[in-house]
């Protein structure tokens, strides 16, 4: 068994998807239960795998890579098919392999219009493939295809599923983040030559930059190249306006992938490979994305405050909440970076769950505006009462996952990695803490105008709107339950990515002295 | 190992378990949530069954600790050295750190230990040093804690601490959690959401003992937080109307800016303790001097702004009146009683911290002090223009909560912990008098228009109002007047009392606050109580459950006070010796490290006359001026308040009180109002035509240059992303649908091929 995982589990557990979509192609679109049934299916076949692979991770060496499956790929270029584990990945992947299936359960009668469950399904499954795909490789050249692997479905979810004005909302996207990705491209072959490695392998490359005089200037450069490319994935403060645009627009499903998983990748990517390939350039950027990143929090939450509709204001929302993933990389600290992590998926459960609340409103509504919704509370009790629970976990209450995520970032920027200005960081430090106020101001004005009081008249006699379905509860239950237990034992995330996480700090740490 | 089991033996199992007391309320939580409908009683049985359970255990806990104390006097008294205590008590887990020299305990360090055996129980550094007032060794909290995360190298733990303070309101919380439970089982009933109150009472109680127990600041954090969401939800319980859910709202933001220096000030003390969350470990690090002042100056000041917030101290006050919006058994239980007191409780926790970082002893004048001062009369003064019966006590509170952090402030440790204690029993049967009252008089809470002459109809609620007024006034032998006396003497101005520093202005303020509480307290009792009835209800006295709870509390609003009597007062009437000073004996540590080197004031008989006096003729005074406005008019107060509609300095004073002070204005019109009004539209319009402005440009320019690339160039050089965006935009939603696989692995190409061109220019370029 354990040769096996070793050899295969990774990708059986990436690639289980495709076989699903390949199943579903020659399937009439008619069936649209049996698509759903096969799409359920091969979500839930790929996280049995994922569970096998996490059965059988060796939690004492979370800072090593396990289930390493190192294979020739494209010789021509030098890049290998690289795939593996290791604490920093797998909270990540375990959080995708969780949110997908939920997705899937969703769309069983939420199925968006224009209908056409084969091509939707197809497409989240593509999708699932290319997120589990990014977290797992160990390869420049992997990761990147894996990375643009996700953009494509998701663009079509956007421009075919979508809202009024969907088909903006999908070009900025994709052409945003391709734009980014294409930066990250050029730095990821800068990378290769100025290295002369002949190898695209994140250690092997972290080690070469390490061993040779490359100069600051270069790789300051380089790492600028990632910057846009993780930046604006993220996204970072000035380029998140395809944000809300796409939130917007996009279906409940693609919101929920979007907010949960697609963001995580450019934090993830900062932590995976720009942190610990150019630590020096870091060093040098640190100030800047600490900079951004606090400017992203008061400006997110600010932007929050403006909206007039629910699923904006809670895109604008993942603004401020990434804004705390990077401050807390931008710490260059072991405590910093393990909070990023418990952040990202924090947010990710968080910020997914508001996003299916807002669909299921929008569903029922029929509108996201927040002046004539209101008394939810009254019309769909147990569906307020979530949004009620979700909104405190969002705003980070201790007690609940987003606490985690949120504190430590705070806290580690007092005493950032050595190099970095304390001064600065202590006044970042302090700006973060105001947007914890401005966090729960919106989010509380948010419930305060949606589910409590009285149902406008609008809405009031709407027999249509009906408290939580099964298939929500289904949805939604695993994700509430999580945000809970995390929230009061957030070892199960910390003993995970402490150790990997340490690595990268101690590299900054003995960078320092 | 073994140094973790033979702490275990010999520590008591009600020290080692406390966290069952938390867990049992918490468990309650739960169970109301998913069945409390389903049940007889639709919940309430649930919630007063394991509340009642805490308390037994929290009333076994403290006589345990109780008998502990005294022990380990009695040990003192007959001569045992401090040594032998410190064996008994096993392997104390911070004993080698602390530098404790008398023992060579096998005290494991703290990760190897906790790693080891999981949980543990320990005493915490007890030190030897005799203090020049020949106190024992006593009080030293004693930790069960387990490995909760880590980070690095660093291990957080999680757990309880059991020391006099949080035994002493484990007692509180859950006392008056039963009683609140019971009462409300007839206040609120038929309500529309009765279960779901039940269900968040317990929660409250809950979130309110893990607080108490916590064992490090990050779990205070914790705590802090969830008392305050409870807090929340129970404002907003009759969430239907906008007025209480903006009540609700006003209150956790208000909150959440203190909590701005919750965080700051805790990651300070983090970080300049050495990275520890551990409150003994923090406090004794403060006190020995080897955090640096700066830091303890900066966390102080920091975690004062939390306290403000949470404790309703000025300037951060005004959501504590906004807050009656909620039930009264709530405005009882959380808005008088406990959670309030959360911010009091937390200057008491990190004591050394604030003693070193504030310099308490020896000065005259400090934040805290100051912060206290202020609170105490501006609170007193606003409770004078109050007609709605709970904004009364609700202004009294913040006043009393001030007199906690005066106290605290002049560095009368014992004298704010008493105060607390003793204004939680008399504060409750006040606001739960005043719930009975409004029962009675078709739920209003309007002193002058619905009330008057409830003596005649309800003469329990009568009766137990009054004792509770008494008691708050400070009227001896009252509970009231011992705590306040002690508060007094504290500020060590009196002569004869020499306490920590010389403390005038707090004192000055303390002393006007006693009369203004009597006058306010007496102007309450006479508008509800006394003159003709001038509400349009038939009043009645309540049932046995409102009614028992009161005679209760105010009965132990008569008898608490004795808990701590001044040890000259006992010589004087010729009592044992033994029952002085009780209470500082049992909450107060002695000559350990984590907490400061106190100095007692002596307690001043002629003080404690001459405040008695000032109370007493405040409040004479304004029963005679009220007698005599309502001898000419049964309804005079209706229109006016005699005094201001003939003095205009007067009438100035009131509008000024009337508006609060303008801080709400403040607040809710012009900062709130600007950040959710202009700052962030202005946000927003940055966004979208400059950010996002700047985008579409780009965007647009892009299409017109692909357009322009494709017309007149016409090369087939095309750039691939301008491409899919000139001819999606020209509108055909047909083409998203037909991109295959062959055009992906065309744009993957081509992507490969232009970025490794300009990855080689990029290269040579540097």
């Amino acid at each position: 068994m354990t040769d096996f995982l070793n050899d295969w589990g990774i990708a059986l557990m990436v690639f289980l998807p495709l076989v699903g979509v390949a199943i579903m192609m020659v399937i009439p679109g008619q069936e649209e239960e049996t698509h759903k049934l096969i799409a359920l299916v091969t979500s839930l076949g790929s996280a049995v795998m994922g569970v096998l692979l996490l059965q059988n991770f060796d939690y004492d060496r979370t800072k090593d890579l396990q289930f390493l499956v190192d294979q020739r790929w494209i010789e021509v270029i030098n890049a290998r098919f690289t795939v593996g584990l290791d604490g920093i990945s797998l909270p990540l992947v375990a959080l995708t392999l969780l949110v997908t299936p939920l997705v899937i359960i969703y769309s069983w009668n939420h199925i968006p219009d224009p209908g056409n469950a084969k091509a939707f399904l197809i497409l989240m499954l593509v999708l699932h493939t290319g997120m589990l795909g990014t977290f797992v490789a160990q390869d420049l050249v992997l990761f990147f295809v894996f990375f643009e692997v996700v953009l494509l479905p998701m663009y079509f979810m956007i421009g075919v599923w979508g809202g009024e004005n969907r088909l903006y909302a999908a070009i900025k996207f994709f052409l945003y983040t391709l734009f980014g990705s294409a930066f990250m491209l050029v730095a990821f072959l800068a990378l290769y030559w100025v290295t002369g490695s002949q190898t695209f392998n994140l250690q092997d490359l972290a080690a070469e930059v390490a061993s040779r005089d490359i100069p600051l200037r270069t790789q300051v450069l380089i790492f600028g190249g990632m910057f846009l490319g993780f930046g604006i994935k993220v996204p970072m403060f000035p380029f998140h306006t395809w944000l809300p645009d796409a939130h917007t627009q996009a279906p409940t499903q693609g919101s929920v992938i979007l907010a949960a998983v697609l963001l995580k990748l450019g934090t993830y990517g900062f932590v995976r490979i720009a942190l610990p390939i150019l630590p020096e350039a870091a060093v040098e950027w640190a100030p800047w994305i600490g900079l951004l990143a606090v400017i992203g929090i008061i400006y997110g939450a600010l932007g929050c405050l403006a909206q007039t509709d629910m699923k904006r204001l809670i895109a604008f929302s993942s603004v401020a909440h990434m804004g705390y993933v990077m401050l807390g990389i931008a710490t260059l600290t072991n405590f910093g970076i393990n909070a990023a992590i418990f952040g990202m998926v924090a947010h990710g459960l968080i910020t997914g769950m508001l996003f299916f609340i807002a669909g299921s409103v929008k569903e029922r509504y029929h509108t996201l505006e927040i002046k004539r919704l209101g008394g939810l509370l009254v019309q769909a009790p147990h569906m307020g009462w979530i949004l009620g629970f979700t909104s405190m976990a969002s705003l980070g209450l201790p007690g609940l996952a987003g606490f985690w995520g949120e504190f430590p970032a705070i806290l580690a920027a007092y005493n950032p990695a050595p190099g970095l200005s304390v001064s600065l960081f202590r006044t970042y430090m302090v700006i973060a803490a105001v947007g914890t106020v401005l966090a729960a101001a919106y989010l509380l004005w948010l419930l305060q105008r949606t589910a409590f009081g009285t149902p406008s008249e609008e809405f009031a006699h709407d027999d249509h709107i009906h408290d939580t379905v099964f298939t929500e509860w289904v949805a939604w239950v695993p994700m509430l339950i999580l945000i809970v237990v995390l929230g009061f034992i957030p070892s199960l995330i910390f003993d995970v990515t402490n150790a990997p996480a340490t690595v990268v700090g101690d590299v900054f740490e003995a960078l320092g002295r | 190992m073994f140094a973790a089991e033979a702490a275990e033996t010999a520590v008591s199992w009600f020290y080692t378990h406390a966290w069952v007391i938390p867990a049992l309320p918490a468990a309650s939580f739960v169970l109301i949530l998913f069945f409390g409908k389903r049940l007889p009683f639709k919940g309430a049985e649930i919630g007063i069954t394991a509340v009642a359970a805490a308390f037994v255990l929290a009333v076994l806990t403290t006589f345990t600790w109780i008998g502990d104390v005294q022990a380990e006097i009695a040990s003192h008294e007959e001569g045992t050295t401090t040594e032998e205590h410190g064996t008994t008590e096993g392997g104390a887990t911070t004993e080698e750190e602390h530098g404790t020299t008398e023992e060579e305990a096998p005290a494991t360090s703290e990760e190897e230990e906790g790693l080891a055996s999981g949980e543990q129980a320990a005493p915490a550094a007890p030190v030897a040093e005799e203090e020049e007032g020949g106190h024992a060794t006593r009080g030293a909290p004693i930790l069960t804690e387990r490995t909760w995360f880590s980070n690095g190298a660093d291990t957080f733990r999680i757990g309880t601490l059991i020391d006099g303070q949080s035994v002493m309101l484990l007692f509180v919380v859950t006392f008056i959690s039963l009683l609140v439970h019971v009462y409300s089982t007839d206040y609120v009933h038929g309500d529309r959401r009765y279960t779901h109150f039940f269900a968040f009472l317990s929660l409250f109680t809950a979130a309110m003992l893990y607080y108490v127990l916590s064992s490090n600041t990050l779990q205070m954090i914790m705590g802090w937080e969830l008392v305050g969401v409870c807090s929340f939800g129970l404002i907003g319980h009759w969430w239907e109307e906008k007025a209480n859910s903006d009540a609700a709202l006003k209150a956790f933001f208000t909150n959440r800016v203190g909590d701005i220096g919750l965080l700051v000030g805790m990651i300070t003390l983090y970080f300049a303790s050495g990275k520890t969350f551990d409150v003994v470990e923090i406090n004794s690090k403060a006190i020995s001097g080897e955090t640096s002042h700066t830091a303890l100056l900066v966390a102080s000041l920091c975690l004062m702004a939390a306290v403000m917030s949470k404790s309703g101290q000025f300037i951060l006050h005004t959501w504590l009146p906004d807050a009656m919006a909620g039930p009264t058994p709530v405005s009882a239980l959380i808005h008088a009683a406990t959670m309030v007191v959360a911010g009091v409780y937390l200057i008491g926790r990190l004591y050394g911290v604030f003693w070193m970082g504030l310099s308490i002893p020896g000065s005259s004048i400090n934040a805290m002090a100051v912060i206290g001062a202020v609170t105490t009369v501006g609170g007193g003064l606003l409770a004078f223009v109050q007609r709605d019966i709970k904004k009364v006590l609700a202004y009294s509170t913040v006043s009393q909560l001030g007199y906690m952090v005066l106290a605290l402030g002049v560095g009368a440790y014992t004298a704010g912990m008493f105060h607390l204690f003793t204004h939680a029993f008399f504060k409750a049967c006040l606001f739960l008098g005043a719930g009975s009252v409004s029962h009675a008089c078709h739920h209003s809470f309007d002193m002058k228009a619905d009330m008057g002459g409830l003596r005649k109809y309800m003469p329990k609620t009568f009766i137990t109002f009054v004792i509770g007024s008494l008691a708050l006034a400070g009227i001896p032998p009252l509970a009231g007047f011992w705590s306040k006396d002690e508060i007094l003497a504290g500020a060590g101005v009196w002569p004869g009392t020499e306490g920590n520093g010389d403390y005038w202005m707090p004192f000055v303020f303390g002393m006007i606050t006693a009369a203004l509480t009597a006058a306010y307290m007496t102007r309450t009792v006479w508008l509800t109580f006394f003159g003709e009835y001038r509400g349009h209800a038939h009043p009645h006295e309540s049932g046995p459950r409102i009614t028992t709870p009161l005679i209760i509390l105010a009965f132990m609003a008569v008898v608490v006070g004795f808990l701590n009597l001044p040890g000259p007062f006992v010589e004087t009437l010729g009592l044992p010796a033994g029952i002085a000073h009780r209470f500082e004996e049992w909450v107060e540590p002695g000559g350990i490290a984590s907490f400061p080197p106190i100095d007692h004031a002596n307690p001043s008989l002629t003080l404690a006359i001459v405040a008695s006096l000032l109370a007493a003729g405040a409040g004479f005074v304004v029963l005679r001026y009220y007698k005599a406005l309502y001898a000419k008019d049964a309804h005079a107060a209706e229109y006016t308040d005699g005094l201001r509609s003939r003095n205009t300095l007067a009438a100035a004073g009131y509008r000024v009180l009337e508006n609060k002070y303008y801080l709400d204005h403040l607040y809710t019109g012009i900062i709130a109002g600007a950040t959710k009004g202009p700052i962030a539209d202005a946000a927003y319009w940055i966004n979208q035509n400059i950010i996002d402005g700047i985008i579409n440009t780009v965007g647009k320019f892009s299409v017109g240059l692909g357009r322009f690339v494709y017309h007149f160039i016409d090369q087939g050089m095309v750039d691939e992303a301008v491409n899919v965006s000139g001819r999606t935009a020209s509108g055909s939603g047909q083409f998203l649908r037909r991109i295959q696989t062959g055009q992906i692995r065309q744009y993957a190409t081509l992507m490969f091929g232009s970025a490794a061109l300009l990855a080689a220019v990029f290269i040579i370029a540097i």
